[in-house]
């Protein structure tokens, strides 16, 4: 337990940045031990894009219907075109006005 | 590798114009850090307080979750549990970029990491997945999303109260249609298609039955497990001949 008085505060953020910096060392730090085989390289370039579907997947899935319009029309127009910037666009104008009709 | 000649030389032009392709995407940065600073400020931090909380820790998802379990007391290890969960995506996102990372000195390796985030790390990662070696868009862009967040957040301390509901409007959904974006720019093979899948189902598992926050980590390993056991036959030599040409 520490009180939020303004020492108690700045402890608690000085924690937080220090766990998060550790979260941002740590895995690169950690890899400068590994050597570099094609599996290990298989293994990172396929875990770096499942990071990307594992931080969307729940989002969707607890999402409501403006989410999941907004993330299928990215998902759709992304595919179609491969531009990133219309499908964001596209994505974001789907979640309002489904939002604003439902 | 004592005598380091390390191979990859940063380009201060390509930083200056990573800057500029990540604005449009720190505009709605600001958004959030707007809605954190009027969470904080509700909180009872002092805006001091919560300037130097986006500036130092700089995570948006952990400090939200950090808000949220303020108090007169804070607990401070389920505190520090949550935010290393939340943050622990970090973990692989940095692992993944290693392999372009070795390259430069250790000063600047750890230096970029500090502005490591999902948006530049998305564009960065998906460049590398098509053969484009890309780490001025962590530093370029790093810096451009940490200003976005610092703004916002004095913004939302100071005029929190005019927000407009931004769910409303769809921003919420800003930078989830952004990582599915970059997810999808990425090369589509069998055996990613395969890992996306294993990586859904994981994920989604983890987060209806494991403890909370953890299912990122969960999904993006198993994810990674498939390519561990799956090579891509050709990978190798397209890799060498695009080295060759390039």
């Amino acid at each position: 337990m520490i009180e939020t008085t303004s020492t108690g505060v700045l402890a608690l953020i000085g924690l937080m940045t220090l766990v998060t910096l550790v979260t941002r060392f740590g895995g690169v730090f950690a890899m400068s031990f590994v050597r570099i085989s094609p599996r290990i390289e298989s293994f990172i370039n396929t875990m770096a894009s499942s990071v990307l579907i594992a931080i969307i997947m729940p989002l969707a899935f607890s999402g409501d219907a403006g989410a999941i319009a907004a993330l299928s029309t990215t998902a759709a127009i992304m595919l179609a075109t491969k531009k990133p910037l219309p499908s964001i666009a596209a994505g974001i104008i789907a979640a309002g006005l489904v939002r604003y009709f439902l | 590798m004592k005598s380091a000649s390390y191979s990859y030389q940063l380009q201060p032009a390509k930083i200056r114009s990573e800057f500029f392709r990540l604005l449009p995407i720190s505009l709605f940065v600001v958004a959030f850090g707007a809605a954190f600073g009027l969470a904080a400020a509700q909180a009872g931090l002092t805006p001091l307080e919560t300037l130097l909380m986006s500036g130092a820790v700089f995570a948006g998802a952990s400090q939200f979750a950090a808000i949220d379990m303020w108090g007169p007391q804070v607990s401070t290890l389920p505190l520090l549990a949550v935010v290393f969960a939340i943050n622990s995506r970090h973990l692989l996102m940095g692992a993944s970029l290693y392999p372009m990372l070795k390259n430069v000195s250790p000063g600047k390796r750890y230096g970029l990491l500090l502005v490591l985030t999902d948006a530049n790390w998305a564009v960065s990662a998906q460049e590398y997945q098509n053969g484009r070696h890309n780490l001025e868009v962590i530093l370029g862009g790093g810096l451009v999303l940490w200003m976005a967040w610092v703004i916002g957040t004095l913004l939302g301390v100071y005029f929190g109260g005019l927000l407009q509901d931004p769910k409303s409007l769809g921003l919420d959904m800003v930078l989830g249609c952004f990582l599915l974006a970059m997810a999808l720019g990425g090369k589509q093979s069998p055996r990613i298609l395969v890992s996306w899948t294993v990586a859904a189902v994981a994920s989604l598992a983890a987060w209806k039955w494991l403890p909370a926050n953890m299912h990122v980590v969960v999904g993006a390993l198993a994810g990674g497990v498939i390519g561990y056991f799956w090579l891509e036959k050709h990978a190798d030599s397209e890799q060498v001949q695009e080295e060759a040409t390039s």
